[in-house]
């Protein structure tokens, strides 16, 4: 993966992080009324990390993500998921990036409430390339014996898995989690969490969570910190925490 | 938001408008009616005689309930323009010598009124004058009983007998081709050999007296002079059309708006109520603020009411103006001194009203959402709808589908209430699109059927009184007649016991190939001797089957009673006439061999000649040329209530768009989420549109034959509708009505699926997975 001729690639691509980004800034609205949700980020994530986005609401965290995620493009700067320049693609190629390399896990689920937990999953594992069999995926998150059972007969937990189940049907390069215990009590919270390490482990993906639960943030490899539109820190975590350890 | 609440306001504005402008025209039409009726004194009474000597007059005033009484000489004339080829006919009316007649008094609009000592003065038609250019001043070439005359028009009048002019004897107005003088009783007595007698009779009645009896006494009184039968105002002609035109106008005002109406507050209904669902967090927070129901639900409601006063008061004006255009439409119509529009106050308010009723009613069953909600319910996010009770419906089909299409399958299963409704909605406009190209190919077909397939001579001549059947053979030998079918037409009452109608036999040879009777397939009938032939419209009319008897009070010659046995139906569109064979009608009459029309077939290249010898001719009464005719009759029915049909056309292309557009829009707007989730999952768009279109192509396809179905009855009901006592809308059916019907409302489903996808694609989608739901 050197493809240093592409044109996509920039001089700061590296094949060797998955996401990379150079002065990347978000202005929602003009003029006075401007708001700069990302003032100027620069960010390496290596490979099948768990990574923390840490910040208060309106730090600029989610808007990263979504940006990293092919949901939405930045203002000015440039961000590169491996070797290809995500700031150059075109609505049909964010679509083809997503649906081959990118999972993604709400705070509310969003799961489809027509069809069942299986058939969510199925959605997924129908489009994707190489995907891993659907029921392999509920199992995964700890859900095959309700497989049969549509959203509005799952718990909040329930569900989340099942959205998890979905997310990593495909075997995503990265795995994106806005919030994703936000909807959720404590106890089923780390349940998920868990889920979300065993992905990690098992499949080798990246996980990066957005959250403004600190306490989070201890399970990580990596956590950023965000303030104001800007990465204040980054730590390295040395010592992760069973994600059954951690206190909400 | 914006967009919906304007589209319905536009809807509630189509219904208000019409409401107005209709009830308006109603109002503006009754009203002027009834003044000028008034103000020119209008008769309540007809009829006609041989003749009488003016003593007779004071018989008839002592009949009681009669409190006026004028006898006047009328006659029939041609008038011959040089400019037209064919002669005009035309009818002429006295004045008394010494002062205006005391009913049907004409107004007079130009110049001045005749001079009794001048015998050669008229006052014309206006209508016919401004036809044909003329003006006080201008001379008038005129055959009265057989003896031509130079005629100086000395004024232009209207009069309330003639707001809407038709030859004796035909059916569809046209002012070039009728006109009607006045004279001095002196000069027209003299031209017709009338001095102290009179012909024609007007009466008014007090308000107390029955219209029957006094119809019955005068016509013992007339009996001994040749007394035609007289009939009350409901059959004078320009009466019963004007009246019928009135009524029909009136009927539509009552069912057309409504439609409209139902509409806006179906649409409304959903539209709020998807806001309440989409607001529902807002609505928690502002209850647990300490806001009661009420208050919340006047928010609303305040919304609602703001859209329909809206739309109300658009309606109105647009009603006022499109009244305004209406009432140009009517005078060409309707031959009113002047015609203003009234807008009907009641309209006004009875619209506004409606509106706000039909909205509020939409809008309170989104009220019970809103008092349903308590705060802390309304602060969580709704449960997803629930799939497991009918989700698994079809589960062995729905292994055979991808996810997409299950999930189309399930959102149509889930809530069958809700497809029923989109469904019907759409099916409707399928319906009412069916039956209106279907009545619009039913106008052609009476078109058709009457003017090529009934009648196929060109040229249809009338003698002023039944001559012998020899006259047919002399205008064989003019020169370009290529044939000649002699027939003769009786005014006559029939009767059935209580039901009665006035109308003619029309005698025809028994194998007529010019004009014809025909069957409902179209194949001619044979006319019997021994039997009357009734059109359809007729029979019904007399609640009579072939194998009974009617009664024929004949209103000509010796005015015979005579009892004939009807023999068979025939298909006719327009009138209701009644056939019977020639010699045979003229056998039971005792005048053996005479005619009173003969059809001709010309050569048309020699018409122009043609029609100077007939102008010649003294006996003939008029001629009338087929395609004069058909004109007159297309112009009818675009200009009079006939011209409603485009309107449902346009009716019936907003209701299928409306519905169709709000379903897809609903659609979107339910699962903005859902849909935004998928593109977040790596569907493409058009993946996406697959599962947002899916559940409208499928509710569509479904829609198409129900509602084709639908349309079938609903244009026999329609059909009947448009018919009047003039013409009867024939029932067509062909593939194309139907093809092009449901080409239409996939045409509107595909341009609605085409704006809504566009709105899906353009999703922003980091905004609708922020949303709760």
């Amino acid at each position: 993966m050197s493809g240093q001729t592409s044109a996509s690639q920039g001089p700061a691509s590296d094949p060797q992080m998955v996401f990379r980004t150079r002065n990347l800034e978000k202005i929602y609205g003009e003029g006075e009324a401007a708001v700069h949700a990302l003032r100027g980020v620069n960010l390496d994530i290596p490979p099948a990390e768990i990574v923390v986005l840490l910040g208060a609401s309106g730090s600029g965290k989610s808007t990263l993500l979504n940006i990293l995620g092919g949901l939405d493009r930045g203002s000015n700067g440039d961000v590169w998921f491996g070797n290809q320049s995500l700031s150059e693609m075109d609505d049909a190629d964010l679509t083809r990036y997503r649906r081959d390399h990118v999972g993604f896990v709400f705070q509310f689920y969003n799961l489809m409430p027509s069809l069942t937990a299986l058939e969510n999953v199925q959605l997924v594992t129908e489009i994707a390339d190489h995907p891993m069999d659907p029921k392999k995926a509920l199992e995964l998150v700890g859900l095959d014996h309700r497989q049969s059972h549509f959203p509005a007969q799952l718990s909040g937990g329930e569900q989340q898995r099942v959205a998890i189940a979905r997310a990593i049907a495909k075997k995503p390069t990265v795995l994106f989690c806005d919030e994703p215990t936000g909807a959720l009590d404590s106890q089923t919270g780390r349940s998920i969490l868990g889920v979300l390490k065993r992905v990690n482990e098992e499949i080798g993906s990246s996980v990066l969570i957005v959250t403004h639960a600190a306490d989070t943030a201890s399970m990580a490899h990596r956590i950023i910190h965000f303030s104001d539109g800007t990465i204040g820190k980054i730590e390295l975590n040395e010592h992760r925490a069973n994600p059954e350890d951690i206190v909400w | 938001m914006k967009v919906q609440s304007l589209a319905i306001a536009a809807v509630i504005a189509v219904g208000v408008m019409l409401l107005v402008m209709m009830s308006g025209v109603v109002t503006s039409l009754t009203e002027t009616q009834r003044a000028y009726y008034e103000r020119n004194h209008f008769a309540d009474v007809f009829t006609s005689l041989k003749r009488a000597p003016a003593s007779v007059l004071r018989d008839l005033r002592a009949i009681p309930g009669i409190s006026v009484v004028e006898g006047r000489v009328a006659g029939s004339a041609l008038i011959n323009m040089p400019s037209q080829a064919v002669p005009i006919r035309a009818q002429a009316l006295s004045l008394p010598d010494l002062h205006l007649p005391r009913l049907n008094v004409p107004l007079l609009t130009d110049g001045r009124l005749v001079d009794a000592d001048q015998p050669d003065e008229i006052l014309l038609l206006r209508s016919f004058a401004h036809a044909h250019d003329l003006l006080p001043g201008d001379y008038l070439s005129v055959t009265m009983n057989g003896n031509r005359r130079q005629l100086a028009i000395v004024g232009l009048v209207q009069s309330p007998e003639f707001l809407y002019s038709v030859p004796p004897g035909e059916l569809f107005s046209e002012d070039k081709r009728f006109g009607v003088f006045w004279m001095s009783n002196t000069a027209l007595a003299a031209a017709f050999d009338m001095r102290g007698a009179f012909n024609d009779v007007l009466i008014s009645i007090g308000l107390q007296a029955r219209e029957a009896a006094v119809i019955e006494a005068v016509d013992l009184v007339l009996k001994p002079y040749g007394g035609l039968g007289a009939y009350g105002r409901s059959d004078q002609i320009s009466d019963h059309f004007t009246t019928q035109e009135i009524t029909s106008m009136r009927d539509a005002s009552k069912s057309v708006p409504p439609i409209f109406l139902a509409v806006a507050a179906f649409l409304l209904n959903i539209v709020i109520s998807r806001m309440v669902q989409a607001e529902r967090e807002q609505i928690g927070l502002i209850k647990a603020f300490g806001y009661n129901d009420w208050e919340v639900g006047l928010h609303y409601l305040k919304l609602v009411l703001v859209i329909a006063c809206f739309g109300a008061l658009i309606g109105c004006i647009l009603g006022i103006a499109a009244g305004r255009g209406m009432m140009e439409l009517y005078l060409v119509y309707f031959k009113f001194p002047a015609l203003v529009f009234q807008l009907d106050p009641s309209s006004f308010v009875i619209g506004l009203g409606v509106s706000i009723f039909a909205a509020s009613l939409g809008g309170l069953l989104v009220l019970r959402a809103v008092f349903a909600l308590t705060p802390s319910e309304a602060m969580r996010p709704p449960t997803p709808p629930d799939y497991s009770k009918r989700g698994q419906w079809g589960a062995r089909f729905s292994q055979m589908l991808d996810q997409p299409s299950r999930m189309v399958l399930r959102r149509l299963t889930r809530a069958p209430g809700r497809m029923l409704g989109s469904m019907v909605g759409i099916a409707t406009g399928m319906a009412l699109s069916v039956a209106m190209i279907s009545l619009l190919a039913g106008f052609d077909r009476t078109i058709e059927l009457t003017f090529d397939v009934l009648d196929r001579s060109d040229v249809t001549v009338t003698f002023i009184h039944p001559v012998h059947e020899n006259a047919a053979l002399q205008l064989s030998k003019l020169d370009g007649v290529t044939s000649v079918e002699p027939a003769r037409a009786v005014s006559v009452i029939f009767r059935n016991g209580v039901k009665t109608s006035r109308g003619a036999v029309q005698g025809y040879i028994a194998s007529p190939r010019l004009n014809r009777a025909l069957k409902r397939d179209l194949s001619p009938v044979y006319l019997r001797q021994d039997g009357l032939i009734l059109s359809t419209a007729l029979a019904k009319k007399l609640d009579i089957r072939p194998g009974d008897i009617l009664t024929l009070e004949i209103r000509e010659g010796r005015q015979p009673k005579l009892d004939i046995p009807v023999a068979g139906l025939a298909q006719s569109l327009i009138g209701s006439p009644a056939y019977m064979e020639l010699s045979a009608l003229n056998r039971v009459l005792s005048e053996p061999d005479r005619i009173s029309t003969a059809f001709l077939t010309i050569d048309a290249s020699k018409q122009e000649n043609i029609y100077r010898s007939l102008k010649a001719m003294p006996g003939v009464a008029g001629v009338s040329v087929k395609s004069e005719a058909r004109d007159s009759f297309v112009k009818m029915l675009n200009e009079g209530s006939g011209s409603t049909r485009f309107i449902m056309i346009a009716i019936a292309a907003i209701i299928t768009f409306g519905i169709v557009y709000n379903a897809a829009r609903i659609g979107f707007a339910e699962r903005e989420r859902d849909l935004a989730s998928l593109r977040v999952i790596g569907l493409s768009k058009g993946e996406t549109a697959f599962v947002l279109l899916g559940e409208l192509a499928v509710v569509t396809l479904v829609a198409l034959p129900v509602g084709g179905l639908v349309g079938y009855f609903l244009t026999f009901a329609i059909a009947n509708g448009y018919s009047t006592d003039l013409y009867q809308i024939p029932v067509t059916f062909s593939p194309r009505s139907f093809g092009l019907a449901g080409l239409s409302v996939v045409l509107a489903a595909i341009c609605s699926g085409w704006l809504v996808k566009r709105d899906a694609d353009n999703l922003e989608l980091v905004t609708a997975l922020k949303t709760r739901e």
